[in-house]
């Protein structure tokens, strides 16, 4: 891994593609060294390239010692005994990487020598549809509508359940209409000759320019008005019977056939550009409503992210269909070949049976294609444009006890509608960087790579950091957790799987030691006394310098909680998702978790799969409990009669998206009929969740760690977040 | 239609249609003229009426479409022949300066007048020429005139018709349709732009969608590729894009005969057989393409029909 890019670059190796492609350093082809499946793509001007890929990376694993102590290692300041111990170990997982350039990178003779060529093209279509399919069901945020004047153009939608029906219109050359209905139904219902070739083609005609970029851009800065027939021209105003506004155009390029004078370029490519998507726009509403379909997907190079055609198609889907039908851009949509042509040719390794994720590190994000609005990005990474896919060991499926699947929203705060919020927060994590990467190479000091891995880190987050500020849809909504999520991405491409394991395995040992002390004096307290104490254990877990915050809280439910606690029948089981190692999961959550068996409820512990942050992992939490319960006979029968339960979720996130969840966590849930989710910590309660509706009682805490956003909450730093919701009967 | 108060409609009789691009008219030449009424004719209506009647180009841009001219109508008890007129939009100006320079508020006739220019030019006419617009709807106007001319003919044959084997040059067909009972229909108007009606009765019809993409000219052509392929590419294009448009509009409105109208088909015989095609092709034969002698006049023949309605 360290060596990563290292071949098949132009710095040299033996692989002929040298001789004929000049690839860019370090990011393009990563781990094409151990590619076992090809699919390629080679269109009219653009190469889309993909492969499947077995990737070795390094993972933390912890492994309980045998409680001999005979192997026990010191830790080497506090001299106490660590809890377990660490082991870096080479592990693999399943990458797909897609890449798509422009074809002037590829010369004659090249494909060949690719030696696995398993996909050629396929058939267009299916792959198209397949491709479509699959990010419509695997990658959050692939969707969006356009939105002209507004701050935010790119309003990115929540992965909908159920994706079927809808309409894909294709627009290359020409226009392709296709209906999906399920995954391997869908009809090619209609189409039209008139597309972005024409647009290319009546473009170079009237304008000389013959490249399709640059009509785009003098389409941007020409005036229609100065070619086209306006009603106005025609009605002298608006059209009032027919509710006709006198700015429509009442005839594409009417202006030019009578008035003798010479047309701008810019003003033609504009006016050519509106007669093209309007009129496509106008068909896809007929075919729309004569399907009764309410949902259009735009792709083809015609859209292929150009702010220009998605503002005029947009603009007329709304017009023609009054509404009723919404004009929706993919963010893959360049790769949906590709992924399809992959798909079918991936089927032995059934790639629809696993859940997948779009790894930020590897992938460039949604680009503006016109220079002009993003010159920085477009110098930096040239044509190449990647999309990268984790294979997810497990399944994610919705938590069944989401109120509402389809409106169920993660994310408290939108970054790309909040520019302030946005500001902050990507300053935050700029100025937060040093820490990280100093933290990065102090988790492995017998590393001789670790300075130079770390600081390759930092320049690839600092430049997504850079590129977000930029366009802060490149990853879908930009959100707290997905600034976070792409650390932690980051972060595992240079192999530091794990920055804070040792702090962990540190702060385990310390907890485990207090544990039957605080144990001891909850026992001591009276009922209500007691209810209070644990909540501040829960509470106080995730924030060092706590202090005894007097009530009312910022947000506080707290005395429902208790009346609930008092007056109804215990619950039946409770679903946790815990937040940190060390005081929190053991502090605060265990002697809670004990406190909830003990009333005869059941309980899920749920933590995150891999590591992330401080937060407690699956795996340190099945040895952090294993020592709790040969300290505390409570712990130990309900683990013995099943009646404490972990659980991993299924991400490795510091945030907490209900919608993408273990299945075996889902089916937990239901089997053990669970009516109450208890989420704690800023990462999984407060920047995510804050708003999350459940079908049942649930607890979200936190302390607010933030003065910015404790201010924007209404409070001050290290307010208190106590929320307990009961939903609506 | 006039009753007995017809002689109170009095001459000339116009019906002006002001589009984006043309300005159609038609004019009531009275072929019943007594000596008595010639007599009384003022010196101005009857240079109008000469002057109009005996050229078929009007300054450089005006022509009287001769072989549209309908023979021997009675209308509100007058005998005549309809004449059918057209000349630029853009020569708007210099026709309303005409009419103030002949005084032809004078006459005190009603000028009804539809299309966009009723209302763009409505001013000019008020001011330079003295002269009050009476503003009619376009549509309606649209469908009062095919009506009207579908049901006196064609100085004795049919003004609807269709294309067999549209195709075949060789064995290609133009057939009289009758279009007794015309509803449901769908009125494809292509001007400047497309507009599409759905018609149920004479007074009940719908706008379905309109297009800015009909009749769309460019100046600019690039040498290597030859002007008339050029040509011929856009013409194909747009056409082929109007018939699909139209096509899916009757597949929506549940309506399987569709009227193409309007100036786009003058003299365009290549775009009414690929309609006819096209239509006939995609509906596997469920969709006919008519199509009606006078075109692009339907509307101005509407305005008159008006003017003639006020009496």
């Amino acid at each position: 891994m360290a060596e990563r890019g290292g071949r098949g670059t132009s710095s040299g190796g033996d692989s002929s593609l040298d001789k004929s492609i000049t690839l860019p350093p370090d990011e393009i082809f990563r781990n094409l060294e151990n590619a076992k499946c090809f699919a390629i793509d080679i269109g009219g001007s653009l190469t889309k390239l993909a492969y499947y890929s077995t990737v070795q990376h390094k993972v933390a694993r912890v492994r309980s010692f045998d409680h001999s102590g005979k192997s026990q290692e010191k830790d080497h300041h506090s001299n106490m005994p660590s809890p377990y111990e660490i082991q870096f170990q080479r592990d693999h997982s399943c990458d797909v990487h897609f890449i798509k350039f422009e074809n002037t990178y590829i010369k004659p003779g090249v494909v060949p020598t690719i030696q696995r060529p398993i996909e050629r093209r396929k058939d267009v279509m299916t792959c198209l549809i397949k491709g479509c399919n699959f990010v419509l069901k695997n990658i959050p945020h692939e969707v969006f509508a356009y939105q002209k004047d507004s701050d935010t153009e790119f309003r990115f939608q929540t992965n909908h359940p159920n994706i079927f029906p809808y309409l894909l219109v294709n627009i290359g050359s020409g226009v392709s209409i296709v209906k999906v209905e399920t995954g391997d139904k869908f009809e090619w219902i209609g189409g039209s000759s008139i597309g972005g070739g024409t647009f290319w083609g009546l473009g170079a005609l009237l304008t000389k320019t013959k490249k399709f970029d640059e009509l785009l851009q003098l389409a941007s800065k020409g005036q229609h008005t100065n070619v086209d027939m306006l009603v106005k021209d025609v009605y002298g105003g608006a059209y009032q019977t027919l509710g006709l506004s006198g700015n429509l155009i009442a005839s594409s390029f009417g202006k030019s056939a009578t008035a003798d004078k010479e047309f701008s370029k810019d003003d033609m490519a504009k006016s050519l550009l509106h007669m093209i998507s309007n009129d496509i726009g106008q068909l896809a509403c007929l075919y729309a409503k004569l399907h009764n379909l309410h949902k259009i997907y735009f792709g083809g190079f015609f859209i292929r992210g150009h702010p220009v055609t998605m503002r005029t198609i947009t603009y007329s889907i709304n017009f023609f269909s009054k509404g009723e039908v919404q004009a929706l851009f993919l963010r893959h949509e360049g790769y949906l070949g590709a992924i399809g042509a992959f798909l079918k040719g991936a089927e032995q390794d059934n790639p629809n049976e696993y859940s997948w994720g779009e790894n930020y590190a590897g992938s460039s994000g949604l680009m503006s294609p016109s220079p002009d609005l993003c010159p920085m990005q477009r110098a930096r990474s040239g044509t190449f444009d990647m999309f990268e896919m984790d294979r997810l060991e497990r399944p994610l499926v919705n938590l069944p006890l989401l109120k509402d699947p389809s409106t169920y929203i993660p994310d408290t705060v939108d970054l790309t509608d909040d520019a302030m919020a946005r500001k902050y927060w990507l300053t935050c994590f700029e100025e937060a960087l040093d820490g990280v990467v100093k933290r990065a190479m102090a988790s492995q000091p017998d590393s001789i790579d670790a300075a130079e891995r770390a600081e390759k880190f930092r320049q690839k987050y600092w430049n997504k950091l850079q590129t977000l500020r930029q366009q802060p849809f490149a990853y879908g909504t930009l959100t707290v957790r997905s600034l976070l999520d792409t650390r932690e991405h980051c972060l595992n491409e240079f192999s530091f799987p794990d920055p804070y394991s040792k702090v962990k395995q540190k702060e385990n040992g310390i907890a485990l030691k207090c544990f039957p002390s605080v144990i001891e004096s909850l026992d001591s307290l009276g009922w209500e006394e007691r209810q209070f104490a644990l909540v501040k254990g829960l509470l106080a877990g995730n924030v060092f310098d706590w202090g005894a915050k007097a009530r009312p809280w910022l947000e506080d439910s707290y005395s429902e909680w208790i009346q609930r606690l008092k007056e109804g029948p215990p619950h039946k089981c409770a679903l946790i998702f815990a937040d940190n190692s060390g005081i929190d999961i053991i502090l605060g959550v265990f002697p809670f978790v004990r406190e909830l068996l003990s009333r005869g409820s059941e309980v899920i512990l749920a933590c995150n799969s891999g590591p992330a942050l401080n937060d407690v992992t699956y795996s340190e939490s099945l040895i952090v409990t294993e020592r709790i319960a040969a300290m505390d006979p409570i712990i130990q029968s309900a683990l013995m009669e099943e009646r404490l339960l972990l659980v991993q979720t299924g991400s490795s996130s510091p945030c907490l998206d209900l919608s993408r969840l273990d299945k075996g966590l889902a089916l937990l849930v239901r089997e053990r009929k669970t009516d109450l989710v208890i989420i704690e910590g800023m990462g999984r309660a407060i920047h995510t969740n804050y708003y999350a509706a459940l079908q049942c009682e649930s607890l979200k805490l936190a302390v607010i760690k933030n003065s910015w956003l404790a201010d924007r909450l209404g409070g001050k730093i290290f307010s208190v977040i106590f929320k307990y919701e009961v939903p609506l009967k | 239609m006039c009753g007995v108060f017809f002689f109170l409609l009095v001459f000339p009789w116009f019906g002006l249609d002001i589009g984006g691009t043309l300005v159609k008219l038609v004019y009531f030449e009275p072929k019943d003229i007594t000596a008595e009424e010639e007599e009384e004719e003022v010196e101005n209506l009857k240079s109008i009426r000469k002057y109009l009647t005996s050229n078929v180009a009007y300054g450089s841009t005006g022509i009287r479409d001769v072989h549209l001219e309908l023979k021997d109508l009675t209308l509100c008890g007058r005998k005549g022949n309809l004449h059918f007129i057209r000349f630029p939009t853009h020569d708007m100006p210099a026709f309303i300066q005409m009419g103030s320079e002949k005084h032809f508020s004078s006459l005190h006739t009603t000028l009804c007048a539809t299309g966009g220019g009723a209302y763009k030019f409505e001013q000019d006419f008020r001011t330079v020429g003295d002269l009050q617009l009476c503003k009619l709807d376009e549509l309606d106007c649209l469908i009062k005139g095919v009506l009207y001319i579908d049901s006196v003919g064609f100085n004795g044959d049919s003004e609807c018709y269709y294309f067999e084997n549209p195709t075949d040059s060789e064995k290609c067909q133009k057939l009289p349709f009758n279009l007794e009972n015309p509803y449901p229909l769908l009125l494809v108007n292509i001007g400047s732009g497309v507009s599409i009606l759905a018609v149920y009765s004479k007074d009940n019809y719908k706008r379905v969608t309109g297009t800015s993409f009909g009749n769309m000219m460019s100046k600019e052509k690039r040498e290597s590729v030859s002007k008339e392929d050029l040509a011929r590419a856009t013409l194909i294009t747009i056409t082929n894009n109007i018939g699909s448009i139209a096509r899916m509009c009757a597949l929506n409105e549940n309506i399987n005969r569709v009227v193409f109208v309007g100036n786009f088909l003058r003299i365009n015989t290549i775009s009414m057989r690929l309609l006819a095609y096209a239509l006939d092709y995609w509906s596997k034969g469920q969709l006919k393409a008519l199509f009606l002698e006078h075109e692009g006049y339907f509307g101005a023949v509407g305005a008159f029909l008006e003017l003639l309605n006020s009496a």
